[in-house]
């Protein structure tokens, strides 16, 4: 039986669930096997109820189910919360000194982490790396690798730190290995077949990774949740890549940021969520209007207002294919996984820059926190393509146009400063000169100009995935950060003997004319399933098609899709 | 030599006639030929206002944004090329009021760009409302009753927000204009030039006349010190009777650019492309 085993810690903000997670994630990715981490976390510091749930198995996977093999809970609320989850043959590990519980089942499983953390690591805050010890001895794992791991994690805090946690780690294990041996039924076998390219890596670094390997060399931004991990991580590597970030007072200075710096030539991008994107609106307008290119990273997150801070949803769908004020045009992406993001991040930098426009890449809580086991060798990589430039001037002098009239609405753009050449960017309607102009035939050629580039943009837009039954009596359509749970429900909906297709998209505006793979009148039901309360991609497809999507999965609590959930609405 | 004739702009001018606009057009004009330079190494940044058209009526490289976002895209410039000469343009609307918090923290980053405002007290483009900066009892559009909002004062601000320049200037006295912004250019750092400029058309109170009677150069005080951060912000406080125009405040600190490393000897948009290696960054990840 192939191994498909799901890991949750459980506990208070600052008790270390993350690390414990992320170690155990490392750990099995190391080893060979792919993961995915989610992270269920509250807007909080201190205190609350965070989860980490990991999934671990022999082939690629992008999304969290339900139910738990391994419960490492650090709280009591850990446990109410979670213990309904447990499978029967799951186990469950607790602190029984600290928590006293009125049913004690067969699989729940007391180890005195707090004691041993206090004991051997002299402080109770290793108890995180007691129970990482304790997990690992319980899935008859073996150290090897850990101490690496937890040197790398705690490197920053000191060598004191580092020791006082592999000594917790060792000793969790340690203790289980004596009390509890070979009563675990998610025991973990090492595969032979280790590979040595396999990254972990979460949606925030792999969007950032895209972007420094399209050639970014400014960012600008506000801190926001689910994208402040972009900003960090982009400053952190500023000086290596030769990338300038810098920290605005509000969404409004970010995006006029980048905007002036793509104006003076080079590769510009900024990152927020749905809240901090309304304050960029009116510049994204001006990028339509000046013709600049730059990239806007949308990680979202429920709304209305501030909304849940920490979690997920689908609902900018709408919002950033109608935001700014006139008609301009643009390019929506929304990557399904890290590993697609790193390319689908160049070829939205090739084609703003190659059409002078917005491009947006909308991602979301799930995507940008969610870790994943990624081989390397499979990701592709986008050329980059600087295009647009002008190259030869063979111009008089102070003769250039910025706007000139181009076949496809493309006028070259020179780097401001160039000998003898000036240019002119207006955020009025203008002349091909830039400068400002009433004139009702220009205004018409320039509006004519600007939204014809939507014509030649449509040509580079891939055909959505059509994966699954070729004669489907079911089809599934589905956009971003929801393939993972998507996929998995079109495998079992298949192996159940229900002919089922999955119809995703991850270039999501403009649409192409599509090529569907299946007969629309063969099938008996089309279900749209997105993280949202409306159906906004199903009312896009709608118009963009023609074919009614009566059928809609929504999900709006604020928490991601699980190919069960999806079955389950499906009522097969 | 570069002279006037290389700031031609062939495009028509839309101010007023009498506009207090057309002194700073001419100063601006005059600080960059005496500067000596040439105008594809300038680059304007305006906002939107009757001030914000000033860079179309020169020639040079010119970003003509949105109301009150020329300081952050003056920045984003300046960051990635700071070979540019980088100036910024806009009326008190634009400055003090919808762009408010970028002025403030410019002054904070001290970025390489000098920043004219051209301050009339009141809105001109939208016909006559109340400016942040419009004297108390001034009766405009949306204050026919009298203005009852105290004026902002953006000198008092700069100086205490560490603006390494601060100066006014009055669009009435063209050559001592033309000398201060010529200094604001440049001054190493953020350099705000506060323009005094009568709107014959909507400001019937603060007109050409009513300056030229109150209006005093600090250049003639020789006891006033600049660089004393102190003095300046009692100075800024003058206004009614007398008002100064001249350098309030100087101080010599290490600009924006200057921590922008990437930047150091090659300006990032002339750094010739590499492919960047991003198979060093994944290898972290394993």
């Amino acid at each position: 039986m192939s191994i498909d085993i799901s890991i949750v810690i459980s506990g208070q903000a600052g008790q270390g669930v993350q690390s414990i997670a992320f170690t155990l994630a490392k750990v099995f990715t190391r080893a060979g096997y792919f993961t995915f981490t989610y992270h269920d976390i509250m807007s909080r510091i201190r205190g609350g109820n965070n989860s980490a749930i990991i999934r671990i198995k022999e082939s690629p996977i992008d999304s969290i189910k339900t139910d738990i093999d391994l419960l490492i809970c650090l709280d009591k609320e850990a446990i109410i919360k979670n213990t309904d989850k447990l499978k029967d043959t799951g186990i469950l590990i607790y602190d029984g000194d600290k928590i006293k519980l009125d049913e004690i089942k067969p699989n729940y499983f007391s180890i005195p982490l707090e004691k041993i953390a206090l004991e051997i690591g002299k402080n109770k805050l290793m108890s995180n790396s007691v129970a990482t010890g304790s997990g690992l001895a319980l899935m008859n794992w073996n150290l090897d690798g850990v101490i690496e791991i937890i040197t790398q994690i705690f490197k920053h805090k000191g060598e004191d730190i580092i020791n006082a946690n592999i000594n917790s780690v060792k000793a969790g294990y340690d203790y289980v290995k004596k009390n509890f041996t070979g009563k675990c039924p998610c025991e973990i076998f090492p595969l032979t077949t280790v590979k040595k390219n396999r990254l972990l890596i979460s949606g925030s670094e792999s969007i950032a990774i895209g972007a420094v390997a399209s050639g970014l060399k400014f960012y600008s931004g506000y801190p926001m949740s689910p994208s402040t991990a972009i900003m960090e991580f982009l400053t952190a590597h500023s000086k290596e890549y030769n990338i300038v970030v810098e920290q605005a007072e509000d969404e409004i200075s970010a995006v006029n940021m980048i905007i002036g710096a793509s104006y003076a030539g080079v590769r510009v991008m900024t990152a927020t969520s749905g809240g901090g994107f309304c304050l960029m609106v009116e510049g994204l307008s001006l990028a339509g209007m000046v013709e600049t290119p730059i990239v806007i990273v949308i990680g979202q997150r429920p709304g209305p207002a501030t909304g849940f801070p920490t979690r997920t949803e689908q609902g900018e769908l709408k919002f950033v294919l109608n935001a700014g004020h006139g008609e301009f045009p643009r390019i929506i992406f929304a990557p399904r996984t890290a590993k697609e993001s790193i390319y689908l991040m160049t070829k939205a930098f090739n084609l703003a820059e190659k059409y002078q426009i917005p491009a947006i890449i909308l991602v979301d809580q799930y995507f940008n926190d969610s870790y994943w086991t990624v081989d390397s060798s499979d990701i592709n990589k986008e050329e980059i393509n600087r295009e647009g430039f002008l190259k030869e001037t063979n111009l008089e002098n102070y003769k250039y146009k910025r706007y000139s009239f181009a076949e496809n609405g493309v006028s070259p753009r020179i780097i401001p400063g160039t000998q003898n050449q000036v240019s002119y960017a207006d955020s009025d309607e203008h002349t091909e000169e830039g400068h400002i102009t009433e004139n009702a035939e220009v205004r018409v050629k320039m509006v004519e100009k600007r939204l014809d580039k939507l014509k030649d943009i449509i040509n580079h837009i891939n055909q959505p995935l059509y994966i699954g039954n070729n004669l489907p009596e079911i089809v599934l359509i589905g956009w971003g950060s929801t393939f993972g749970a998507m996929k998995e429900a079109l495998d079992l909906l298949n192996e159940k003997g229900v002919p089922t297709g999955l119809l995703h998209f991850s270039e999501v505006y403009p649409l192409p004319e599509l090529k569907l793979d299946f007969d629309v009148k063969t099938v008996k039901k089309i279900y749209c399933v997105e993280n949202n309360a409306t159906g906004q991609f199903a009312d896009l497809f709608e118009l963009h098609t023609g074919i009614k999507i009566k059928n809609r999965i929504l999900k709006y609590d604020g928490r991601p899709f699980t190919a069960k959930y999806i079955i389950d609405k499906v009522g097969l | 030599m570069i002279t006037k004739e290389d700031y031609i702009s062939n495009d028509e001018i839309a101010w007023c006639p009498g506009c207090g606009d057309f002194g700073i057009l001419n100063a601006v004009k005059q600080a960059l030929v005496e500067l000596n330079l040439e105008p594809y190494k300038v680059l304007i940044v305006s906002g939107i206002g009757q001030a914000a058209k000033l860079p179309h009526y020169l020639k040079c490289n010119t970003f003509n944004g949105l109301h009150g976002r020329t300081l952050p895209v003056a920045t984003g410039i300046k960051t990635v090329n700071n070979k540019l000469t980088v100036i910024a343009v806009g009326g008190d609307g634009d400055g003090y009021a919808e762009g408010g918090n970028h002025f403030i923290h410019a002054m904070r980053r001290n970025p390489d760009i000098a920043y004219l405002v051209h301050n009339n007290q009141i809105y001109g483009l939208t016909k006559g409302q109340a400016s942040p900066t419009s004297d108390i009892n001034l009766k405009t559009g949306t204050t026919p009753f009298g203005n009852f909002n105290i004026p902002e004062n953006p000198l008092a601000l700069a100086v205490a927000a560490n603006c390494s320049f601060v100066a006014r200037g009055f669009s009435g006295d063209v050559q001592h204009l033309a000398k201060l912004i010529k200094e604001a250019i440049s001054h190493k750092g953020f350099s705000l030039v506060d323009i005094l400029q009568p709107c014959p058309t909507y400001n019937k109170l603060n007109t050409f006349q009513w300056y030229r009677e109150r209006v005093y150069k600090l250049d003639d005080d020789k006891d006033y010190n600049f660089s004393d951060k102190i003095a300046a912000f009692k100075k800024a406080q003058e206004w009614g009777e007398k008002i100064p125009i001249g350098i309030i405040y100087k101080v010599e600190r290490p600009t924006f650019e200057d921590n922008i490393l990437q930047n150091k000897d090659v300006p990032l948009v002339h750094q010739p492309l590499e492919i960047p290696d991003v198979q060093k960054l994944l290898e972290r990840f394993i």
